[in-house]
């Protein structure tokens, strides 16, 4: 294609419609229509007219808004149905996730599994389609931005008369003392903020033109959202991780490299009662139990030096801290959250040792679950010793045996040895029953209590990234408010040799742009521009390119 | 010139975006394993101790391949290989092949009958905190990772073995 030389002497890109700096139409097409399309003025649209190298191919294709839209559409299917079964990352899983997801969702659930739903946001395809929504907002902002900007800043004063009889506003007529009036309606429209050109007789007023660049600014917020999401796959930018710490424990925190490290002193469950405010007692009566607080107290150290994994770690105390719900303890770049909790799990068994003759008791035991101790001494030669522990215990295959680490359901083997059995008699004591496997024995071990302990729940967090994607969230909005508020508002007057053509255009809001005119042209001979919208030849549609508020993205 | 200056520009614009996308996607794949290293990687090192109090280190054992496995006493396939692994360690410890076990933070009591029934005579260390399993990024069990004379996996195993599955990794791994 040949770069188009206008009647005027303006010399247009290939592809132009409308001539940059007249207004004449170029392309015969657009000449069948009573009102032509005002969509990026006319101007070329570079991705278009190339089309030759690997490279255009590329970029035209990317410049396309229908693939920008499926692109989007496709983004949010593939969101949706992300949805349906719960994130790897949302469920505690003891399985691998092929396993769980079969096993859970059948073969609906190995799909899903196999092409990566189950950690959507980290799945190779997806985060193409986003990239590929990226390069779609990025080409195409570069292909309309600078073409509409070209083309605005060209414009000239006098329009070609094809160009005045085509626009949506438009009327003309005879009027005798143009001359005279031309100044009158020039400070009007002075006084309504228009920029004012005349040029012998010809007029053109134009105001709010930077509303045009409302949509590439809200196009770059979201490009720089987008980067701010890219670095979060930076190492040291995002961590997001759980952490569960039971009371009385000292753990590293996740995500720090064994740098920092926390104790859980106690961790507090709160409910609303008699003692709250009398506005409370009717919904209390209603709901039973409402929660008031979830606390977990803690101290958080910094470990000296470089820490291993399983290594002994000296401790630096950096401060003490109550972390609650939507208070969560900050250091560094971090925050620890309040997010979860298990309360009175089980850690730790009292026995007494009873002698069934008489029903007396000998002496008490406590069994730390988590690691009991192999023998108990309660003096004057009763020993307690522990020959086997099960956990989590389970009778399969003929033996007892352990399901899991965690102390669900703990049994015990003992060995209790007395002055009259200093060999010891054998005793397996479960939850609700104990079993002599060598014959009746003289003493039992009776149960008592246990000691239970809360878990506290805390996800640990750092997102360096936020400052970004807030800083991305703000030109977007600004770029929405340009857009939105304002209107690009244009009015040409020509002097055709006795008639005047007066034609006018704005983006968006024609009625209240129809009664400023209005009001400019009062008591003046200039006729009034005519809506000719609204039907003929689809206005709205030709006016409402996707570059009027950004909708469209 | 007009249009070789567009097609430079398209260039470097299109090129600017590849390189956006494939840092993201290279650092999504390796973060995804962040921390988790596997064949190729540097074996984190790490100091546990035995039921005996005392320290091992993995990086001491350079010069030599280590033939680290994660075992818990209530995991079936590693009632099954624990023995075998004996078996081949008696053999390829005077190869230069070392077995470190490593319990996934049970009792005492738990570990210390498991060791007695099987009669294992490998050094067993216990990972109380956890944090050398997330170190490595285990789970299930049994998991073993083969670690040679540098300090470098060789492989990393998922799963139960036997007699001569592990003679095979002890040879991948023998200095």
């Amino acid at each position: 294609m040949e770069r188009v030389k206008c009647e005027c002497g303006h010399v247009n890109p290939p592809g132009t419609i409308l001539c940059e700096a007249c207004g004449k139409i170029l392309d015969p097409n657009e000449e069948k229509k009573l009102i032509i399309d005002m969509r990026y003025e006319g101007a070329a649209r570079r991705s278009q007219t190339y089309n030759r190298t690997i490279i255009d191919k590329i970029w035209n294709f990317f410049s396309s808004v229908k693939v920008g839209v499926v692109l989007i559409v496709l983004a949010l299917i593939a969101s949706a149905i992300g949805t349906i079964l719960p994130q790897e990352m949302n469920t505690t899983m003891n399985v691998p996730p092929k396993q769980y997801y079969e096993e859970n969702y059948g073969v609906f659930g190995r799909i899903y599994y196999l092409l990566g739903f189950h950690d959507l946001y980290r799945s190779t395809w997806y985060i193409l389609l986003i990239a590929a929504i990226g390069v779609s907002l990025t080409i195409c902002s570069i292909d309309r931005a600078l073409p509409l900007y070209k083309a605005l800043k060209r414009q000239r004063i006098t329009r070609h008369n094809s160009f005045m009889k085509r626009q949506r506003l438009f009327n003309e007529g005879t009027v005798e003392n143009w001359d005279d009036q031309i100044n009158t309606v020039s400070e009007r429209m002075r006084q309504k903020k228009y920029r004012v050109l005349t040029e012998s007789g010809n007029l053109f007023a134009e105001k709010g033109r930077f509303s045009r660049w409302g949509p590439y600014i809200n196009h770059i917020g979201l490009i720089i959202v987008l980067i701010g999401a890219m670095f979060r796959f930076a190492p040291g930018m995002y961590v997001n991780e759980m952490l569960w710490i039971k009371e009385g424990e000292t753990k590293a925190i996740p995500g720090t490299d064994q740098r920092y490290y926390l104790t859980n002193h106690e961790f507090i469950v709160e409910v609303y009662d008699e003692s709250d405010r009398e506005v409370y007692r009717e919904a209390l009566e209603k709901r039973g139990k409402i929660i008031k607080n979830f606390q977990t107290n803690v101290t958080l150290y910094e470990a000296e030096g470089e820490v291993l994994p399983g290594e002994d770690p000296q401790l630096k105390e950096i401060k003490k801290g109550e972390i609650r719900v939507n208070h969560p303890l900050r250091f560094e770049h971090f925050g620890l959250y309040q997010a979860s909790y298990l309360l009175n799990e089980l850690s730790a068994m009292t026995f007494q040792l009873v002698k069934k003759e008489t029903e007396e008791v000998i002496g008490e035991l406590t069994i730390d679950l988590e690691n009991p101790e192999k023998r108990y001494d309660l003096g004057k030669g009763y020993i307690v010793e522990i020959l086997a522990y099960f956990p989590d215990v389970e009778f399969k295959d003929g033996e007892l045996r352990t399901k899991s680490p965690n102390p669900n359901n703990p049994a015990f083997a003992f060995q209790i040895r007395s002055p009259e059995h200093p060999e010891g008699e054998r005793s397996v004591v479960f939850i609700q029953e104990t079993l002599e496997p060598l014959g009746e024995n003289d003493y039992k071990l009776v149960f008592k209590e246990v000691d239970t302990v809360n878990y506290s729940g805390l996800m640990v967090r750092k997102d360096r990234t936020l400052g970004l994607i807030a800083f991305g969230g703000a030109i977007f909005l600004f770029g929405v408010i340009l857009g939105s508020f304002w209107q690009h508002r244009r009015i040409w007057i020509k002097w055709d040799g006795g008639k005047l053509l007066v034609s006018a255009h704005t983006n968006k809001n024609w009625y209240g742009f129809m009664k400023e005119i209005e009001t400019i042209l009062a008591d003046t001979d200039v006729p009034i521009p005519i809506d000719r919208g609204g039907g003929l030849d689809k206005p709205e549609r030709a006016n409402k390119g996707g570059d009027v508020n950004g909708s469209t993205k | 010139m007009v249009k070789k200056r567009r097609l430079v520009i398209r260039t470097v614009v299109l090129i600017i975006l590849l390189a956006a996308i494939g840092y993201t996607i290279y650092a999504n794949i390796a973060g995804g394993s962040a921390g988790i290293p596997r064949a190729g990687d540097m074996a984190p090192d790490f100091v546990l101790r035995d039921l005996d109090g005392k320290e091992y280190r993995l990086s001491d054992y350079r010069g030599k391949g280590v033939f680290l496995n994660f075992w818990g006493t209530y995991c079936e396939p590693c009632k099954d290989e624990m023995p075998a692994m004996d078996r081949q360690y008696q053999i390829y410890r005077d190869r230069g092949v070392e077995i470190l076990a490593v319990n996934v933070g049970e009792s005492e009591i738990a570990i210390q009958k498991f060791i007695d029934q099987y009669d294992l005579s490998f050094p067993v260390v216990i990972d109380e905190t956890g944090d050398v399993q997330k170190a490595y990024g285990i789970y299930p069990l049994p998991a073993t990772f083969l670690i040679d004379s540098e300090g470098k996996i060789v492989d990393y195993i998922e799963g139960r073995m036997d007699d001569r599955d592990i003679q095979a990794y002890m040879e991948r791994i023998k200095p």
